[in-house]
């Protein structure tokens, strides 16, 4: 009798530690803080090493005490970051040239996601699996003839390069993005569909008026990660855009770019500002502040974007519903 | 007879107006996939030179093939570490997604804010800015070079893996970065599951490993797959990744030309699909109906009852 007691106490005690599915007792809920906390710091960490480096003055960055506090703030670093990488001039061309191939890459996804996800027409399972082929093999194999292509087209340098391809349905990981919209279109109740035929709708109004603004969180969740593909890639961005010389200015260069070549043109900077000898005498390679701040400027925009986005980005996500299929 | 043929009408027109939908998409693929896919089938059969007047190919059939595999010092090596890589960071960066995507799925408090770190690595990971922070050793684990982790490899590892788990060991945090995407993917297919479920299970006795394995694993096998797929893709096409870095060293190195870097990336390309193929031949097929563990002590024990 007492054995048996012991036993239900023991699962009691356990019970209410551990709690049920409904009804998460301390212990499991400890566990699942500890590890969230630390992985979140996993994440966090880095970039808040980043934004404290980006404002350390020198003596600061040199002593070794002074890790997360600086005792003086300078924005010194970011001034000198700006001149490196030519913000001015970088800043909008980066923008463009992320912005206006995302923009025409969820555009074109989206009417062939709705096309996909509404209608019936032949060939369509096999549209279907090319577009994953699409997926499958990589840009590189297509970058060459390309390349090629846009050279003798005269498109090199310009940023017709990235928006034409996007604007076909070929952008960077395009299938995903109609992969991702042909599930959201799925999920409108047909009966609306047919509700607007009734009433004299064609078939552009019932695409316009009903599914797009059905869609909106699947429209942000595409530009959104779009934006972000396209801002932060450098090897089509370097290869189309500077062709195959890449310190040659007179071509676009984004903030992505400048950061990638970030020694060189720091060099190229220091000898401009205070000519050749400069650059023996003094210190030709960027400081680690300086790298900081640099970074920090080329993420700035995706992060504001992010977190004011950042509702509708999740809602998409809750929706989206990427299935197996 | 009239109503048939208005049907047919219907059915035409409302496939024709799907089609038109779906056209740029087609006309895309004949002219930025199809077509550039046979001319770099071309390209790596050729030698391809540029002269003044344009581009001269000269057919070389398998020549380009056999120069990267018997003259180039570096295509192979880098090939194969890719695949020691992909080895070992495919399956670390699944394991952590789906972690970091059933706890992110759990009633938890700051669900929001929660979220919005988890899928900062989404927005913050690119080529340049990742190569800076390692630079700055934003992305090793101190202790672990303290410690003598590395001797400990070197003793208990085989050879031909040492340097790979070394680096993965030395870019361990890099490997959390890199799974955004996975995470996002999982959590997706994770809220589909129906929260009775584990409600049911639990009324039934079974613990939370159990429901793992019987609700969640079954339930997410489709995104493991798509997940596997995508991480290849995406560690394959990384702008650190040094095979492509070679590729287009190649391309724009007058000498070598488009030939050989055409081939680099077909070679490139079906190791990639090979990849794949593997990862589909593990995740993508139905497992076999297995009889239910149930079934079988009830049999025996009414066998019993009806042999006494």
């Amino acid at each position: 009798m007492q054995k048996l007691d012991l036993t239900s106490t023991l699962i009691h005690l356990k019970t209410k530690l551990w709690g049920t599915p409904k009804d998460r007792g301390p212990v499991f809920k400890a566990i699942i803080y500890t590890l969230l906390i630390s992985i979140g710091f996993v994440y966090l960490y880095p970039i808040l090493d980043m934004f404290i480096t980006s404002f350390m003055t020198l003596p600061d960055l040199l002593d070794a005490s002074v890790k997360w506090i600086p005792r003086q703030l300078t924005l010194d670093n970011y001034k000198e970051a700006f001149e490196v990488m030519k913000v001015k001039e970088t800043l909008w061309s980066t923008i463009e040239g992320a912005l206006l191939p995302s923009l025409a890459q969820t555009l074109v996804c989206a009417l062939t996601g709705y096309g996909l996800a509404r209608y019936e027409f032949p060939f369509k399972k096999l549209i279907m699996a090319l577009i994953l082929l699409t997926f499958v093999v990589p840009p590189y194999v297509l970058m060459v003839p390309n390349y090629v292509m846009f050279s003798d087209y005269k498109l090199i340098g310009t940023l017709k390069t990235l928006i034409y391809p996007a604007l076909l349905g070929q952008g960077t990981k395009s299938a995903i993005f109609i992969l991702i919209f042909m599930q959201f279109f799925k999920q409108t109740p047909l009966a609306l569909d047919e509700a607007a035929r009734v009433d004299g709708a064609s078939d552009a109004g019932i695409f316009l008026k009903i599914a797009v603004p059905l869609a909106i969180p699947a429209f942000i969740l595409c530009f959104v990660f779009s934006f972000v593909w396209y801002w932060n890639d450098t090897y089509f961005t370097a290869l189309y855009l500077n062709g195959a010389n890449i310190a040659d200015t007179s071509k676009i260069s984004t903030m992505l770019l400048e950061l990638q070549n970030f020694d060189a043109m720091y060099k190229a900077h220091i000898q401009n500002s205070a000519g050749w000898g400069a650059s023996v005498m003094g210190e030709s390679v960027a400081n680690e502040a300086i790298r900081m701040a640099s970074t920090v400027l080329t993420i700035l925009p995706l992060l504001i974007m992010y977190f004011a986005l950042q509702k509708y980005f999740v809602e998409g996500i809750d929706r989206a519903g990427i299935t197996g299929e | 007879m009239k109503i048939k043929r208005k049907k047919m009408g219907i059915i035409t027109r409302r496939s024709l107006t799907g089609l038109v939908f779906v056209s740029p998409w087609i006309l895309g693929f004949i002219i930025f996939f199809i077509n550039p896919l046979i001319q770099s089938v071309t390209f790596s059969l050729n030698n391809v030179l540029i002269t003044a007047k344009g581009r001269k190919l000269s057919y070389v059939g398998i020549g380009n093939y056999r120069d990267i595999f018997t003259k180039d010092a570096f295509f192979v090596d880098r090939l194969v570490d890719f695949f020691k890589d992909i080895m070992l960071q495919l399956p670390l960066i699944l394991v952590f997604a789906l972690m970091i995507a059933i706890l992110l799925n759990q009633s938890i408090k700051c669900k929001g804010l929660f979220r919005t770190l988890f899928f900062l690595p989404i927005i913050v990971v690119s080529g340049p800015v990742l190569s800076m922070l390692m630079d700055s050793g934003s992305t090793t684990i101190p202790l672990i070079e303290q410690y003598g982790v590395f001797d400990l490899v070197r003793d208990s590892v085989p050879v031909f893996l040492q340097e790979a788990v070394i680096g993965l060991l030395s870019e361990l945090l890099l490997i959390l970065w890199y799974s955004g995407v996975p995470t996002l993917i999982f959590f997706a297919g994770l809220q589909k599951i129906d929260v009775s479920l584990y409600e049911a299970s639990y009324m039934d006795g079974a613990s939370a490993w159990v429901s793992f394995w019987r609700i969640v694993l079954p339930a997410i096998r489709g995104m493991i797959l798509i997940n596997s797929i995508y991480v290849t893709v995406f560690l394959a096409t990384s702008e650190l990744n040094e095979v492509i870095i070679l590729i287009r060293s190649n391309m724009l190195d007058a000498s070598k030309g488009f030939g050989i870097a055409s081939a680099m990336a077909w070679i490139y390309t079906v190791s990639i699909l090979v990849i794949i193929g593997i990862c589909y031949f593990l995740f993508g097929r139905e497992p076999k109906a297995k009889v239910l563990h149930y079934d079988t002590p009830v049999k025996k024990r009414r066998m019993k009852r009806a042999k006494a």
